[in-house]
């Protein structure tokens, strides 16, 4: 197997503590959320006009959430998706680490397999590192997160460091109860927009 | 042909006057001037992709944070974005295609052709409303009647510039 210097002890962190202790700080962040379980993960913070869920499309979450750092330069933009989610877009590290946008933190829930389909296992689970990738796609700071010192650690990194900033958090395939969360985009999309624009 | 084309001058300017702060591209012969007043406009932030779907999704976002933007691709990229635009289809995303056209008028290379000819078909399968153009005055007014739809009239818009119009290359000469 490859990736031996990095290879994590067993696997303890739960996706719905970590993405809780995240978004306890989230200030006036905006979160794009990618599909699957990351969707039901935040919007058990409460829901918020500033979370654009995208309930479906695998691979989109990090280029919408660099289209919305751009058009908003002055607010943190923070994407909380999955390994598989991240995986079927690969090409977006590299878009991102070439233009560096300073105001976007991408972190993957790295359970190392497809949720949504009965954990079917990811390349994650064979080794590949997605931390290294983006750190070799030119993310100026990349995190590869196992414990909770670790999270605590990279919260001020997800909100404040100057990005494009890149953490994969190791968690178990234990899910939290999933959400009455609107998979209506049109209706998600215009008031995430207004949430942004302060308008209509 | 003995000239620049100076279509893309004009097509900039309606890109401009309709609002377009993202452009998002990949390299093409067709698009290279357009690109390359995208990126030395320094009101536009121009991205350049590994492939035409993070386009689709970049300008979803920027969208979504109240920014208009321009995809720039070529007819071989639209079978890429077909999944991601389910997305600005279930969102109503406002999104702006230019699409230089291969596989067509003179096409020498046979991979194209299949691509080429079921570009419009595709586009329309998923919901995107495609406005052909193939003369090289008619360009700048069809993105601008386009920007308007997509921006305006809150809908996909794919411009598909011919290749007559860009006319037939032939890189074996």
């Amino acid at each position: 197997m490859a990736g031996t210097q990095n290879k994590p002890a067993a696997i303890t962190l739960h996706r719905r503590a970590v993405v809780t202790r995240i978004l306890r700080d989230r200030g006036d962040a905006a979160l794009v959320c990618g599909i699957g379980n990351a969707v039901h993960d935040v919007a058990s913070c409460g829901d918020d006009a500033r979370n654009m869920y995208l309930a479906g499309i695998m691979g989109g979450a990090a280029m919408v959430a660099f289209g919305v750092a751009v058009a908003q330069p002055d607010r943190r933009v923070v994407v909380i998706t999955g390994d598989g989610e991240l995986l079927a877009g690969l090409g977006s590290l590299p878009t991102i680490g070439v233009e560096k946008p300073r105001n976007l933190a991408i972190v993957v829930l790295d359970n190392q397999a497809y949720g949504a389909t009965g954990n079917q296992l990811t390349h994650t689970a064979a080794g590949v590192d997605l931390a290294a990738i983006a750190a070799a796609s030119g993310f100026p700071s990349t995190a590869l997160i196992t414990d909770e010192a670790g999270i605590e650690a990279a919260i001020a990194d997800i909100y404040d460091r100057p990005g494009p900033y890149f953490a994969v958090v190791k968690v178990t395939t234990e899910t939290g109860p999933r959400l009455d969360v609107s998979r209506d985009g049109t209706y998600i999309s215009r008031r995430f927009r207004a949430a942004m624009t302060g308008g209509g | 042909m003995a000239s620049p084309p100076d279509w893309p001058d004009t097509v900039f300017g309606a890109l401009k006057d309709a609002g377009v702060r993202q452009v998002a591209y990949v390299p093409d012969a067709g698009h290279a001037r357009l690109i390359e007043l995208a990126r030395g406009d320094n009101a536009v932030r121009a991205v350049p992709l590994t492939a035409e779907q993070e386009g689709v999704a970049l300008l979803g976002g920027a969208w979504l944070g109240g920014e208009a933007g321009a995809l720039l691709m070529q007819s071989s990229g639209v079978g890429n974005v077909i999944n991601m635009l389910g997305m600005s289809a279930e969102c109503r995303f406002p999104l702006l295609m230019l699409v230089t056209m291969r596989g067509e008028w003179g096409e020498f290379n046979p991979w194209q052709v299949p691509m080429g000819q079921a570009t419009q078909a595709s586009l329309e399968a998923v919901g995107v409303i495609v406005q052909r153009v193939d003369d090289a005055d008619s360009v700048a007014e069809t993105v601008e009647a386009a920007a308007r739809m997509a921006f305006q009239g809150g809908r996909m818009v794919a411009v598909l510039i011919g290749q007559r119009l860009l006319g037939a290359k032939n890189w074996d000469k």
